[in-house]
């Protein structure tokens, strides 16, 4: 009777290890988790504040002050645009 | 004899007794007291203890970004940082605080006086400040002084788009525009997961995830950068040219429906808020409404061409004093007597117009508009979009079927006026407008035949030639056509004797239309007021560059297009 009690109090306590091992990592990979979670926002807030600047540089008001004004470029007249038509578009 | 032995006291025995009635009692006074804690308080007790430790962070979901079609962004969410503090937990010296005052763009007095206050547990510093500026404070590494995240939305169109994207508040909830109409799909949903804090409020482990947060998604409009931008320019020029109160424009690809440039003039930063005004709010070209005038002509017209009572080259008498309903004279400045159809829209004689109109049934006549779209939303999924007034048919008089005949008497906004055009642009189809990006050709309702849908616009197209209304519409390679109006605003239940509303509407190119654009100026006041002197440039202006963009081939010969010299422009009275 003494032997089985001692078995069962090896195999409790053994789980009980168990218990605390798998607990310890799962709340490493859920850190781990979030870190990467945290890192992917991070890329994104980024993407989004590098179009926010694209968008800014991109402006047509300033493309167009810039080609007319230090570049001195100015939209053809119609008669020195050629049109090429794509043959079976039309 | 030796010392006597201590002499054994009997001690009562009820008193051994009674001790151990007490201890038996106190044990019992404690299984009971923890029966209690364990059994009916634990739930309660519990929770209390979480408290102390376990929090539920909320993690905001992002803003979906507002994108224009070619996929430029309109608006975007971004993370700032606001700093607040503890008061009475700050511990910094002068040269630190100086510092920080510094970083955070306030007087060191100012910073000083707030962080005084030490009655109260937190204070905002100062809000949303760049990530940047945010990362030096974080370095001085101050106790006391904390941060936390925010989003902010930037609108890098700034006043060229301000009024189709609208704009959020400081919760970043939709308050304008496209913001506001397309709420639930743009705004993200926030998740919240648990962690557990130290007494200072830093997480000191995450423990789960409750639930994760949902970003908005993203949301294409039709517009197209390049267009609106060339709209809001040529718009703010003509008004200030003209020193008007306001204008608007919409521009509608002709096949698909999508509004590619929709501006209005005044506008606003919809980055900086702090001064803002409802007229430069006001999204005028959906939002409010005008009695077009002249615009509605080609459709008493288009009625009559239908009805097969008229061709174009019917004669109409215009005679020369008038035309008398009632106790009502319709005017018409014009010399002639005797115009044809084609040359009522031409020359936009309003007494022609009128004559048309009373052969017609009023039933019908009311029934062409409200297939237009005239008098109900055009349902584009813009808050607050005006339906316009088209009163039954049946409480039309005689006068005001004649009136209504030149845009008189019925009220539309610029959008439903840009939208009806597209039946004759379409041969003979109203297309649905929409907002958002769609890439095939949208199926079209139809209102009128393709063969009257052709003869209105080729008298569109006589309008903007030397002798019609608006031969300043012209563009050089591609043929326009298009109508002017000029009408008198209403005002106190009457017409303003020297207040106008000059408008164009226009298709192009004519051979094969793409696009209509709709002008509209509110009271230009440097002695010009015709349509087809403060509109039709503005419409000129922006097709050509639409046209181009477009790449939509040439159908006319490439010869510059002269402005009219004198009398080649007819005058319309309305």
């Amino acid at each position: 009777m003494a032997k089985l009690n001692l078995l069962l109090l090896l195999v409790l306590v053994v789980c009980a290890l168990g218990l605390v091992t798998s607990q310890h990592k799962a709340r490493k990979l859920f850190s781990e988790l979030e870190r990467a979670q945290g890192r992917a926002h991070e890329l994104d807030v980024e993407y989004g504040k590098l179009q926010l600047e694209a968008s800014t540089w991109a402006l047509h008001a300033r493309i167009e002050r810039v080609a007319t004004g230090t570049l001195g470029m100015r939209t053809p007249d119609a008669r020195q645009v050629r049109v090429v038509g794509v043959a079976g578009a039309r | 004899m030796s010392a006597a032995a201590p002499a054994l006291v009997r001690l009562p025995v009820w008193r051994a007794r009674f001790v151990m009635a007490g201890l038996v009692a106190a044990f019992f006074v404690l299984a009971a007291r923890s029966l209690y804690l364990q059994a009916m308080q634990t739930q309660f007790l519990q929770e209390k203890g979480e408290a102390r430790y376990s929090r539920v962070l909320e993690v905001p979901g992002t803003r979906g970004r507002i994108l224009e079609r070619n996929g430029e962004a309109l608006a975007i969410s971004t993370p700032v940082q606001s700093v607040w503090a503890i008061p009475g937990d700050v511990q910094a010296g002068p040269a630190q605080l100086k510092k920080l005052a510094a970083l955070l763009g306030l007087e060191t007095r100012e910073l000083r006086g707030k962080l005084e206050d030490s009655s109260r547990d937190f204070i905002y510093l100062k809000r949303q400040i760049a990530p940047e500026a945010a990362e030096q404070v974080a370095r001085l590494g101050l106790e006391g002084i904390y941060q936390h995240r925010e989003y902010r939305r930037y609108y890098p169109g700034g006043e060229v788009t301000a009024h189709v994207v609208g704009f959020t508040g400081v919760d970043e909830a939709g308050q304008e525009g496209v913001e506001l109409a397309f709420e639930p799909r743009l705004g993200g949903t926030p998740g919240s997961r648990r962690v557990i804090k130290d007494r200072r409020g830093r997480v000191v482990e995450d423990v789960e995830s409750i639930r994760a947060a949902q970003d908005g998604r993203d949301l294409q409009l039709s517009i197209d950068g390049k267009i609106q931008s060339l709209a809001y320019a040529a718009l703010k020029g003509a008004v200030a040219a003209h020193k008007a109160r306001a204008g608007a424009l919409v521009a509608i690809d002709v096949r698909t429906g999508e509004v590619l440039a929709l501006a209005n003039v005044p506008s606003f930063n919809p980055n900086n808020r702090a001064r803002l005004s409802g007229a430069q709010l006001r999204n005028r070209a959906v939002t409010d409404v005008f009695e077009p005038g002249s615009t509605l002509k080609p459709f008493t017209v288009a009625l009559a061409l239908e009805s097969g009572r008229v061709s174009p080259s019917s004669l109409v008498h215009i005679g020369s004093g008038g035309l008398r309903i009632a106790n009502y004279t319709i005017q018409d400045p014009h010399a002639q007597t005797v115009l044809s159809v084609a040359q009522v829209i031409q020359k936009s004689s309003n007494v022609g117009a009128a004559r048309i109109a009373l052969a017609l049934r009023r039933e019908d006549l009311w029934g062409l508009f409200d297939r237009a779209g005239f008098g109900a939303a055009p349902q584009i999924g813009f808050p607050g979009e005006a339906s316009g007034r088209l009163r039954p048919a049946q409480s039309w008089r005689p006068i005001e079927q004649a009136t209504m005949a030149y845009g008189h008497g019925i009220s539309v906004s610029l959008l439903q006026l840009a939208r009806a055009y597209t039946m004759f642009a379409r041969d003979g189809e109203l297309v649905p407008a929409t907002l958002l990006k769609s890439d095939a050709p949208a199926r079209g309702s139809r209102v009128i035949s393709a063969q009257t849908a052709r003869q209105v616009r080729a008298m569109l197209e006589l309008a903007v030639q030397p002798g019609g209304t608006a031969p300043r519409a012209r563009i050089m390679g591609w043929r326009v056509a298009g109508k002017t109006g000029t009408a008198h605003k209403q005002e106190n239940g009457g017409y303003a004797e020297n207040k106008y509303i000059a408008s164009f509407v226009g298709l192009a190119p004519a051979s094969a239309p793409r696009l209509v654009v709709a002008v509209m100026i509110d009271e230009p006041a440097n002695g010009q007021y015709f349509g087809g002197v403060v509109a039709a440039p503005v419409f000129a202006e922006v097709a050509r560059g639409a046209l181009r963009a477009l790449g939509v081939p040439y159908d006319a010969p490439l010869e510059p297009v002269p402005l009219p010299g004198a009398g080649e422009e007819a005058r319309e009275s309305t």
